[in-house]
């Protein structure tokens, strides 16, 4: 038993290879390069496949410090100026500030919602347990689908949501075509697609937490507002920093609903950094002013996902209290 | 917790309804009216003759059934590539411990996060010059940042819950180490593999960004072409929402065959649901 229970993790089997060969002598023990080798061997595969398409990314960089057109065969090296001209132009701050407002919104009622919706299906009701598995169906609709449903639904002449507003009085609501509340629009539908991913993870943390505590709890009569917040937060904090951490990330980078919706408009409301690069690329050919739009993005994403994975790890060593 | 207050209760219940119905009514409204003939769409709303026209159109011209497959094809690739390689290159993550390991791992997950547009941008170049652009294979490469992923970091959880000691006992009985692979290790992690490959094709079959920009004329997906509905202005919403119909469909039913299976996919394993 001792020698397989702390089995030697950098050569798997490496005990068993020993005795193996002391009783059939035949076999002949693997080299230890091969045994080296082993691990990158098996992934080298999935590596090749993904490295294959990770070399745009490095050649982005280099094509971001050239005037890089699709319109012309030749290009030259223009140093920072592509950066300078991002910077110094106000559309730039206006697209930055429409991507973080999209991802705070969205996220944050996501998260809200689907923290709320969860501590009320965390109970055993013959309601809670039908919806516990139907929830989950916007999640697993595209994004561009579910942007065609709403479409659909707030249309002025066959939509469903656009007759109950006439029948209370209001029917000027023009929804993405109006700047004042194209942001709400496009914030609906991914709250409306993403909130069940928020449910089903907050859930499953719930379900999981230990029963000892809150019984306890309970005896000494603590409110149900002190027992969610000394007990039930810090224990699915871990879970909950996933969720913001998945959200945020995917909201940070969304094109598929704006790019539906509004393509952006009215006029440029809704020109989050994904939407201008698309514009800079495929409507003005120029790919060496897209770039830098999407790898400030990227720095953005990479900066934040570090400092909550961090928190994360942090939290998660709290919540089974070391 | 404990105590029951019946107002309490009944204003829970109130917003788990509300939630239930801005979630559910906009499909249950979607399957509705794709029974609707247009005829009837402007003059009723919940009462009216249901009829199959809206699908008898829309698969008789044959264009949608086109891009439809066209999906099929590129998703059901994307994903089986995936598995092919992401397989072993989970069982590698979980089981042995190398340089690099961590890095690695964080490096394939970080696929699932790298701005989709920052990678189209330069491959749109690439793919043109290579001749990729607008092909299949095209599209189930870049699928792998979406699919593998997936593949690598649930299987990969799934893997480290086998005991080292059971592949032990495999190795003791004679087997290879191929066989203990595939005999051993590949019936214990068959549900999860199932429920990653299934998890990964809806995400694959959504994907509107890669699709939109790295194809465009020949291989067109079904979920590219709804677009089309969208911007041409049509007046058949009937159809529209057949074609809606059809292409949610197959990622409901999806869903909940892998319910159990759920939340440890959605976070890439990270919640062992």
């Amino acid at each position: 038993m001792s020698s397989i229970g702390k089995s030697d993790q950098a050569v798997p089997f490496a005990d068993l290879t020993d005795t193996a060969a002391s009783a059939e002598p035949y076999r002949i023990p693997p080299i230890p390069f091969m045994r080296k080798a082993r691990p990158y061997l098996i992934l080298a595969p999935a590596l090749l496949l993904t490295i294959g398409i990770l070399i745009p990314f490095f050649i982005s960089i280099y094509y971001s410090l050239t005037n890089y057109s699709f319109k012309y065969k030749d290009y030259s090296f223009v140093g920072l100026h592509n950066w300078v001209k991002m910077l110094t132009d106000p559309s730039f701050w206006h697209s930055l500030w429409v991507t973080a407002q999209y991802a705070v919104f969205s996220t944050g009622f996501e998260m809200l919602l689907g923290i709320g919706i969860a501590l009320i299906l965390n109970q055993d009701g013959w309601l809670a347990r039908a919806l516990r598995m139907v929830l989950i169906f916007p999640l697993m609709i595209a994004p561009v689908i579910a942007t065609l449903i709403w479409q659909l639904m707030t249309n002025n002449s066959v939509g469903v949501i656009a007759y109950a507003l006439r029948s209370i009085g209001i029917d000027n609501f023009i929804w993405g075509a109006d700047p004042k509340t194209a942001m709400f629009s496009v914030v609906l539908i991914d709250v409306w697609v993403n909130t069940p991913f928020v449910i089903i993870l907050v859930l499953a943390g719930l379900r999981s937490l230990p029963k000892a505590p809150f019984e306890s709890a309970m005896v000494d009569g603590g409110s149900a507002w002190f027992t969610f917040k000394t007990l039930t937060l810090p224990m699915i904090k871990p879970l909950l920093l996933i969720a913001l951490l998945f959200r945020s990330m995917v909201s940070l980078q969304e094109f598929s609903i704006i790019f539906a919706l509004t393509r952006g408009g009215p006029g440029d409301t809704l020109m989050s950094l994904p939407l201008t690069a698309y514009n800079e690329a495929f409507t003005f050919k120029e790919l060496g002013t897209a770039l830098p739009y999407m790898l400030i993005l990227w720095v953005i994403i990479y900066i934040m996902s570090y400092y909550l994975i961090r928190y994360w790890s942090r939290a998660q060593k709290n919540a089974s209290g070391n | 917790m404990g105590h029951k207050n019946p107002w309490n209760q009944a204003l829970k219940n109130a917003a788990l309804a509300l939630y239930a119905l801005f979630a559910l009514f906009p499909l249950f409204w979607m399957l509705l009216i794709s029974f609707k003939h247009d005829r009837e769409m402007f003059n009723t709303i919940f009462v009216f003759h249901p009829t199959l026209d809206n699908y008898r159109v829309l698969f008789s011209s044959g264009e949608y059934i086109g891009y439809f497959l066209n999906n099929v094809y590129v998703s059901v690739g994307a994903v089986l590539l995936s598995l092919v390689v992401g397989v072993p290159a989970a069982y590698a993550l979980a089981r042995f411990d190398f340089k690099g390991k961590e890095n690695l791992a964080f490096t394939f997950l970080s696929f699932r996060f790298a701005p989709e547009m920052l990678i189209i941008l330069p491959l749109f170049l690439i793919y043109q010059k290579i001749g990729l652009y607008d092909t299949p294979f095209g599209l189930i490469w870049v699928y792998q940042l979406i699919s593998l992923p997936f593949i690598i970091w649930i299987l990969r959880g799934y893997f480290e819950d086998i005991s080292p000691e059971i592949e032990h006992a495999g190795r003791v009985d004679g087997y290879s180490w191929w066989r203990v692979f595939l005999k051993i290790n590949m019936p214990l992690i068959r549900p999860g593999m199932v429920a990653a490959a299934l998890l990964s094709f809806i995400f694959v079959w959504n994907n509107f960004t890669f699709a939109l920009l790295l194809a465009g004329q020949d291989v067109v997906t079904s979920t590219v072409a709804s677009l089309k509905y969208i911007s041409s202005d049509t007046v058949h919403y009937g159809q529209m929402a057949a074609a809606v119909t059809i292409s949610a469909l197959p990622e409901v039913i999806l869903a909940l065959l892998i319910q159990k299976h759920l939340v440890r996919g959605l976070s890439m394993g990270a919640v062992k649901g």
